[in-house]
């Protein structure tokens, strides 16, 4: 039961991380756009710089309230990541093979899709 | 309507989403589409892409709770994880490639069922004859904790799971949705695993079948931070209270009113699709 109490440690922090750069995002944004209608009706897509994640990084770190955001969405995406390599870790400590191999080939599948289309 | 507004509409919405999604177990990705498509008119692929996001956010949230308490299985997880990433992923092809109305329709069809499978009354997991070799050998069988200490459990039906898994993360990349249905519904009838078990089992999966869609529809653009802002930190808040009360709460009638939610979302996502209206 150790190893489940430290994925749910893990994940707290994660979560609570998202929510600390997601929440002052959020009043940066509405500080500039609150105002202007909000307009979902036709897809465009991100822009560049919030769909990347090394741009997405520099435009949360120069304190823009989408990149605070999108920020934010990155590490709670990450969360459920964290959560599977810990548990890799988990089962390596157990002795664990079969589950290491298991858990390995899932969080290969995650960072092929996070980062692949780059 | 102003980002003002529709801000805090949607966080509002987002605290009830993600209690009943934790509470049910069903995450919360079922009526976030349609409401955002629907209630707010945006593209459904910015709801989908909203979405995703929330289910991760419900999993982790209630996950935080969940996990501790000792109810989900980490093995059982892990392996049928194997299955819904690679589905998400096969999922996500599939959505860039059809028409959005398509996918609306599919929304539909899919969420129908769902409620369907949600109404339909269910025995609880058998706990005894014999287990499976497939999950004897990959270790599967548990314990959980009960009113009168350890209730141990028996995994059945493995590779049948494993394949009905598959689909649920097929349905999870293209929809943007957890899938939590299906994968409560193959974890207790399947599986034969009891009820908390296999709910709270699959709430630490729907987040990582979530996240195998989510990075490839990150880096499509299709999740937007005005949307997002609203939708994490309500979510989150909701789905921690919701996996706060469920050891207490019995959940029968609250399924009994998502699924009639639901249903009627579906009747009018299906509608809108034929009608060309997204």
């Amino acid at each position: 039961m150790a190893m489940e109490r430290t994925l749910g440690r893990l994940l707290r922090v994660g979560v609570l991380a998202a929510i600390a750069l997601v929440l002052p995002g959020a009043v940066l944004y509405l500080a500039g756009h609150g105002w202007e209608r909000a307009d979902y009706h036709t897809f465009r897509g991100e822009p560049a710089e919030l769909r990347r994640i090394v741009p997405v990084f520099w435009q949360a770190l120069s304190l823009r309230g989408p990149g605070l955001i999108q920020l934010g969405v990155l590490l709670l995406i990450s969360t459920p990541v964290a959560r599977v390599a810990s548990s890799a870790y988990a089962f390596a400590r157990q002795g664990d093979r079969l589950y290491v191999a298991i858990t390995l080939t899932v969080l290969g599948v995650l960072a092929y899709s996070l980062l692949a289309s780059r | 309507m102003n980002l003002f507004e529709l801000t805090a509409l949607l966080a509002v919405s987002g605290l009830a989403i993600g209690f009943l999604g934790s509470l049910t177990g069903l995450g919360g990705g079922f009526i976030v589409v349609p409401l955002l498509v629907l209630g707010f008119g945006v593209d459904i692929r910015y709801a989908i892409g909203a979405s995703l996001v929330t289910v991760i956010a419900t999993s982790s949230g209630a996950a935080a709770a969940y996990v501790r308490d000792g109810y989900a299985n980490i093995r059982i997880a892990m392996f049928l994880e194997v299955g819904t990433t690679l589905g998400a992923l096969a999922g996500t092809s599939l959505a860039l490639a059809l028409p959005k109305q398509a996918i609306g329709v599919l929304f539909g069809i899919v969420l129908l069922h769902a409620a369907w499978l949600n109404l339909r009354k269910r025995s609880e997991g058998k706990t005894s004859g014999g287990g499976s070799a497939v999950a004897a050998y990959f270790g599967m069988d548990g314990a959980y904790p009960g009113a009168a200490g350890l209730v141990s459990y028996q995994a059945h039906r493995v590779p049948v799971c494993f394949g009905l898994m598959t689909v649920a993360g097929v349905l999870s990349g293209l929809l943007g949705i957890g899938s939590g249905i299906v994968k409560v519904l193959a974890m207790d009838q399947v599986m034969g695993l009891p009820f908390k078990v296999s709910t709270a089992t699959s709430n630490f999966m729907i987040g990582v079948t979530a996240a195998a869609g989510a990075g490839v529809y990150f880096s499509r653009g299709y999740i937007d931070p005005g949307l997002a802002m609203p939708v994490v930190p309500g979510v989150l808040a909701g789905a921690f209270l919701g996996a706060r009360l469920l050891p207490r709460v019995e959940t029968r009638r609250l399924r009994v009113l998502f699924a009639a939610a639901i249903a009627c979302a579906a009747g009018e996502m299906i509608y809108n699709g034929v009608a060309g209206k997204f």
